[in-house]
């Protein structure tokens, strides 16, 4: 009886787990269902535009600050002034040692810790009204000529797929993980 | 009769977009009109909005989803294709991080609960679990970290932990029973239940499994917490628990001593509500409100509790408490360790001050 209960009892557990996650004893083998196409290298190529702090992802080419001046001057300054303090959309230069203050202020030479952020950012998002439209050299330029500003690269140095992973950024060690909870807990009646 | 509804021309609450910031409309937020909401779920047509490049147009007989990187089998999905997946249906709030900042400094002058607080919103959210789509690819043992990417004009992208990604992370389709509405993500978005509102990637077209984060913009310089010794806290993904009584709130004015019902929204991105007190006396005593059924994990909570006012100045405010055992701090709590350039992850309580002539205006301010 207790022999045959225990069977009846292994038989129900193994009944629902095959009705109700008919994908456990497939997990181990993927594809499960099939469905969707295996990606092909070029559709991968096509939205692979990510940039890691390390460099993978960064295309052949590069540009000095005096190079990129002009593209800064025709794509970037409307929104972001002539030496990126004015506005009057984000600030890019300066606030160096202001991030303690009372008035900090967030800059690519104050508080970007990579930057090869700043290529890949300005390839995805900038310019904010005509996104995508600049060619890599374009990038490069106009990268280099905001890490310039913030005094972080001369005005003849090669900023290139080689030399932009290695780039310092002076707050590169300003961020740590998040705490939280990070109030001292309160002990209800 | 009418093919697609829409409700009575007498009823006016809409989402408060603020046409007056610096930024262009295409970054730009609007808010939740929380004050007349009723229940738990948003009407997807005042669900609040945050963009930062603007609301794409998207085909979905075009767009695509694509899963690459430390997977053995790299996959393209059609919206279709999704749909034919087991699919997951649940109750989940979503907040921006930036809920409340105006608080930090003071309190500010404005008083309304849909311009102070209205960042947050509650749906029931359909699609298929990420977890699935990942081991559908044969994900890495060695990926730590997904690359979340939109299809928008400026590609908002994302690293999530990938532990997330395999609990409870869902690609979604739907939204309060109809496809997902333009402004948020149709025709797919991530769903991170209970993580800041950036996080939750619309517009999804890519996933990349990765052995690190990419460290992207938004992740470093711009969704980052700033203490103040300068310091600043990334990836900080948990929403916190937060209440607040939206109604009556700023803005309204009581007609005299009498009863009032007080009610609004507590919520957790670590988990369930348990509890919702009340104090009318700026927090000299606290007295548990009731909640309302259904109480779901990630998910606004509803309370209420009746109050008879006696018609002298008072100031009220809710305070939560989850089943993680946290209560919802002071802003004075926070501040005290965050200090006030954090701009983010504002989860204090919010009082209302209401004077003798019923009046109600943002008690946070001294």
């Amino acid at each position: 009886m207790a022999i045959a209960r225990r069977l009846l009892l292994a038989l129900g557990t193994a009944a629902v787990l095959v009705l109700a996650t008919p994908t456990v004893a497939d997990a181990a083998q993927s594809p499960a269902f099939g469905v969707g196409h295996a990606a092909t290298p070029s559709e991968i190529r096509a939205i692979d535009i990510d940039i890691a702090p390390d460099g993978r992802g960064l295309p052949p080419g590069g540009a000095t600050a005096a190079a990129g001046k002009d593209v800064y001057t025709r794509r970037c300054e409307t929104c972001h002034g002539p030496t990126g303090t004015e506005g009057p959309q984000d600030i890019l230069v300066g606030g160096r040692g202001s991030l303690s203050t009372a008035k900090p202020v967030k800059t690519v030479g104050s508080y970007w810790p990579y930057a090869t952020t700043l290529w890949d950012y300005i390839r995805r998002a900038m310019p904010f009204d005509h996104p995508g439209t600049l060619t890599d050299m374009e990038i490069y330029g106009a990268t280099a000529y905001i890490l310039f500003m913030n005094g972080i690269v001369g005005e003849h140095d090669d900023v290139d797929q080689q030399t932009l992973p290695l780039i310092k950024m002076p707050n590169r060690n300003g961020f740590v993980a998040d705490p939280r909870p990070d109030i001292p807990r309160r002990r209800l009646p | 009769m009418s093919g697609y509804g829409s409700r009575s021309r007498f009823e006016k609450a809409s989402r408060f977009v603020d046409v007056n910031t610096k930024v262009p409309l295409e970054e730009a937020a609007s808010t939740t009109p929380l004050h007349d909401t009723y229940g738990i779920i948003t009407p997807s047509s005042l669900h609040f909005e945050r963009h930062h490049s603007g609301v794409p147009e998207i085909d979905p007989a075009t767009h695509t989803l694509t899963i690459h990187g430390l997977v053995d089998l790299p996959l393209v999905f059609s919206v279709d294709e999704l749909k034919r997946l087991p699919s997951v249906s649940r109750i989940h709030f979503l907040e921006c991080s930036g809920n409340g900042r105006s608080e930090w400094r003071g309190g500010s002058t404005e008083s309304s609960v849909q311009r102070l607080h209205g960042l947050t919103s509650c749906s029931e959210w359909t699609g298929v679990s990420v977890a699935l789509l990942l081991r559908e690819c044969g994900v890495h043992a060695e990926a730590s970290w997904v690359l979340a990417e939109g299809a928008d004009a400026g590609k908002h992208d994302r690293s999530i932990p990938i532990k997330k990604m395999m609990d409870d992370a869902l690609v979604v389709y739907g939204q309060n029973g109809e496809p997902l509405r333009p402004e948020q993500g149709y025709p797919l978005r991530l769903l991170l239940p209970g993580w800041e509102g950036n996080s939750n990637v619309k517009w999804l077209r890519r996933l990349k499994a990765m052995d690190r984060p990419a460290m992207t913009r938004e992740e470093t310089s711009k969704y980052t917490d700033l203490m103040p010794d300068g310091t600043a806290r990334q990836f900080t993904f948990d929403m916190e628990p937060k209440s607040i009584i939206t109604r009556p709130s700023g803005g309204d004015t009581l007609s005299g001593a009498a009863t009032y019902e007080l009610t609004g929204i507590a919520w957790s991105g670590r988990g369930t509500i348990t509890r919702v007190e009340i104090t009318t006396d700026g927090g000299g005593t606290w007295t548990d409100a009731s909640l309302q059924s259904p109480v779901l994990p990630r998910a606004h909570t509803r309370f209420r509790w009746s109050w008879h006012w006696d018609g002298r100045e008072s100031v009220i405010a809710s305070r939560c408490t989850d089943d993680t055992g946290y209560t919802q701090p002071s802003i004075a709590e926070l501040i005290k360790v965050r200090g006030v350039n954090s701009n983010y992850h504002n989860n204090g309580i919010q009082a209302w001050k209401v004077a003798s002539d019923g009046k109600i205006t943002n008690g946070n301010r001294a």
